[in-house]
């Protein structure tokens, strides 16, 4: 067992399972690879069992999304291992089709947070032993940490008293949904006099 | 005599039960008293906190850390403003971080009394919480003095903390901590020898190291299973590196020793407090770049630029370069931390809140499996959780 700094780590892990992995970086003084999706399992356990990773805890999954990308999620897991105090970030890309393989048998604690990603994004986790809702409402429709999904949702509950139970109704604003263009006038918005768009235009002809 | 078939009993737990500590639903299988199953139904307490901080800026993204884990939100804003700091590539100052390493330790503080004594409360023990929540209440003053508000501080900002301390409160501060231990030490004669609360924690919900390791454990509950692992020892942050303090460690896993734990942790962090207030160091309370922290009231009134400044900076907030970083504090539930995607905007495209509740009450299952109804109520308690910061 030696002790390694973040770069030799690298090195170390790409060395004994690079076929596994797309690309690795130091940045912020933070360890991160990107894998293969199908062999997701694989690295956890690696990582896991290995005498120079030990990463014994996996401390969080989380799911972001790209909407302009062709594989739109991203799958971030974070480990930390205790014997050398360190941490890890893997990520993984994937799709609304394409599942990506469970991490419940290696490590009990990703049920939940697999869950959540199913419910906030989405994506699926194949044999998953309960891949149920998490935070959102039982009957709820959609993925809400989608980029796509509005802020304000769509449907609002209130009680109603003659049916004596809580309904479901479209979302109504009393005031529109406000968001600000913060872009800097003297960096962002290209300077263009009302009436004078064609003086653009022309320069660009002539050059 | 004919054989009949004893069907499993279905009980549900909750969302309105006092023992619940918040919103938890509980479904539980029960063979007799015994607890077959526990499943938790969560997410009553959801307020969609990630979704709203990716429409805010940086700044306004500060108050919704409060009201994740209300019982100390000092810590959630610590690990956001950390985590800002880092993409922006700036330190606070060294008082600034003093600041926030006293006021972080009071959050524990505040924290361990409402979980401890809550917890004795749902065991049977009435008068620790009447007392307890009056020393929360002089602590919660303190948090009002510096910040003006006694809960949801909004103090700790990404480049320092919000104001200097106002005078007279270091003292103030100091003469409580002095009090503080004759508080802990009754508290203890009411609690750690008690027949009754031993009967009713010791050797319930055992968990050993290897377990905690598999279920994602962090914080006091790991400790208590005999881990030396602390945040604040092993990966200090702040001011905690100069600090000297000790980390308490359990040794059976079981709920009393995680009470044990979280009682010597208050100790400590008294030690810590201490620490604060003899070394505070003199200078600015917030980094002095006006571009990441606002001007003095006091320029805004004279100096243009310091307005354009404030202006700018509650209109259009900071643009923080692309990057990401997983930043993580020792809160007193355990490892709260926020994974952080800049774009290079001024608001956050991602910012996910990692909380230390929420794998610890994953494991309710594996910790009630086996035991009476009763100890239901004792696991919920030690494993210290808010649905604040599990619901997000």
């Amino acid at each position: 067992m030696m002790n390694l700094d973040l770069q030799e780590l690298r090195e170390y892990i790409t060395d004994q399972i690079g076929d596994d992995i797309l690309e690795s970086s130091v940045q912020l003084a933070e360890l991160e690879l990107t894998v293969r999706r199908d062999s997701i399992s694989g690295v956890l356990v690696f990582l896991r069992d290995d005498v120079n990773c030990q990463f014994k805890q996996l401390v969080d999954i989380c799911g972001v999304d790209f909407p302009d990308q062709e594989e739109r999620f991203c799958i971030v897991y974070n480990m930390l291992s205790l014997v050398h105090n360190r941490r890890i970030r893997l990520k993984l890309w994937t799709s609304e089709n394409d599942p990506v393989q469970t991490a419940v048998p290696l490590f009990s604690t990703a049920n939940w947070f697999e869950r959540e990603i199913w419910d906030m994004f989405g994506v699926y986790f194949a044999e998953h032993p309960d891949l149920r809702r998490m935070l959102n409402d039982y009957g709820f429709e959609g993925h809400p940490l989608r980029k796509d999904f509005p802020l304000t949702g769509y449907v609002e509950v209130r009680y109603d008293d003659e049916q004596k139970r809580v309904v479901y109704e479209p979302v109504k604003l009393t005031q529109e949904f406000r968001t600000f263009d913060f872009m800097s006038p003297w960096e962002g918005v290209p300077r263009v006099l009302p009436g004078d768009e064609k003086a653009g235009q022309a320069g660009e002809d002539q050059a | 005599m004919a054989q009949s078939e004893i069907k499993n009993y279905n009980l549900n737990f909750g969302p309105q039960h006092p023992a619940a500590h918040g919103v938890l639903r509980m479904v539980l299988e029960m063979d007799g008293e015994i607890i077959e199953r526990a499943d938790p139904h969560i997410g009553l307490l959801h307020r969609g906190t990630e979704k709203l901080i990716e429409h805010k800026t940086y700044v306004q993204a500060v108050p919704y850390f409060d009201r994740l884990d209300y019982v100390a939100p000092q810590n959630q804003e610590h690990a956001f403003a950390l985590a800002t700091e880092k993409l922006l590539g700036i330190e606070a100052p060294p008082r600034a971080q003093y600041i926030r390493v006293l006021f972080a330790e009071i959050g524990r503080i505040l924290n361990h009394i409402l979980n401890i004594t809550s917890y004795a409360m749902d065991v049977g023990a009435m008068t620790p919480m009447l007392w307890g929540f009056e020393e929360r209440e002089v602590l919660m003053e303190f948090c009002e003095r510096a910040s003006g508000a006694r809960l949801h501080m909004n103090y700790f900002r990404p480049g320092g903390v919000s104001t200097d301390l106002p005078h007279g409160l270091t003292e103030d501060i100091k003469s409580w901590a002095d009090k503080y231990v004759t508080f802990l030490d009754d508290l203890e004669t009411l609690l750690t020898e008690n027949r009754i609360f031993k009967q009713r924690t010791v050797d319930i919900g055992v968990i050993s190291a290897e377990q905690c390791f598999d279920w994602g454990f962090t914080g006091p509950n790991i400790r208590a299973s005999g881990v030396a692992w602390d945040l604040r020892k092993s990966q200090p942050y702040d001011a905690y590196a100069e600090m000297d303090f000790d980390i308490p460690v359990g040794v059976n896993g079981d709920c009393y020793d995680r009470y044990l734990v979280r009682m010597m942790e208050m100790r400590e962090s008294l030690k810590i407090i201490h620490q604060c207030l003899d070394n505070m160091p003199g200078g600015p309370c917030r980094v002095t770049d006006h571009k990441i922290t606002p001007p003095s009231r006091a320029d805004m009134k004279t100096s243009m630029e310091s307005l354009i400044h404030h202006f700018k900076l509650f209109t259009e907030g900071y643009h923080v370069p692309a990057g990401e970083t997983y930043t993580a504090v020792e809160a007193p539930k355990g490892e709260f931390a926020v994974y952080l995607i800049s774009d290079g905007t001024n608001k956050p495209y991602r910012c996910k809140i990692r909380a230390p509740g929420f794998a610890h009450l994953q494991a309710m299952d594996f910790l009630s499996k086996g035991h009476m109804l009763a100890d239901v109520v004792a696991n919920i308690g030690s494993i210290d959780i808010v649905f604040g910061e599990i619901d997000r």
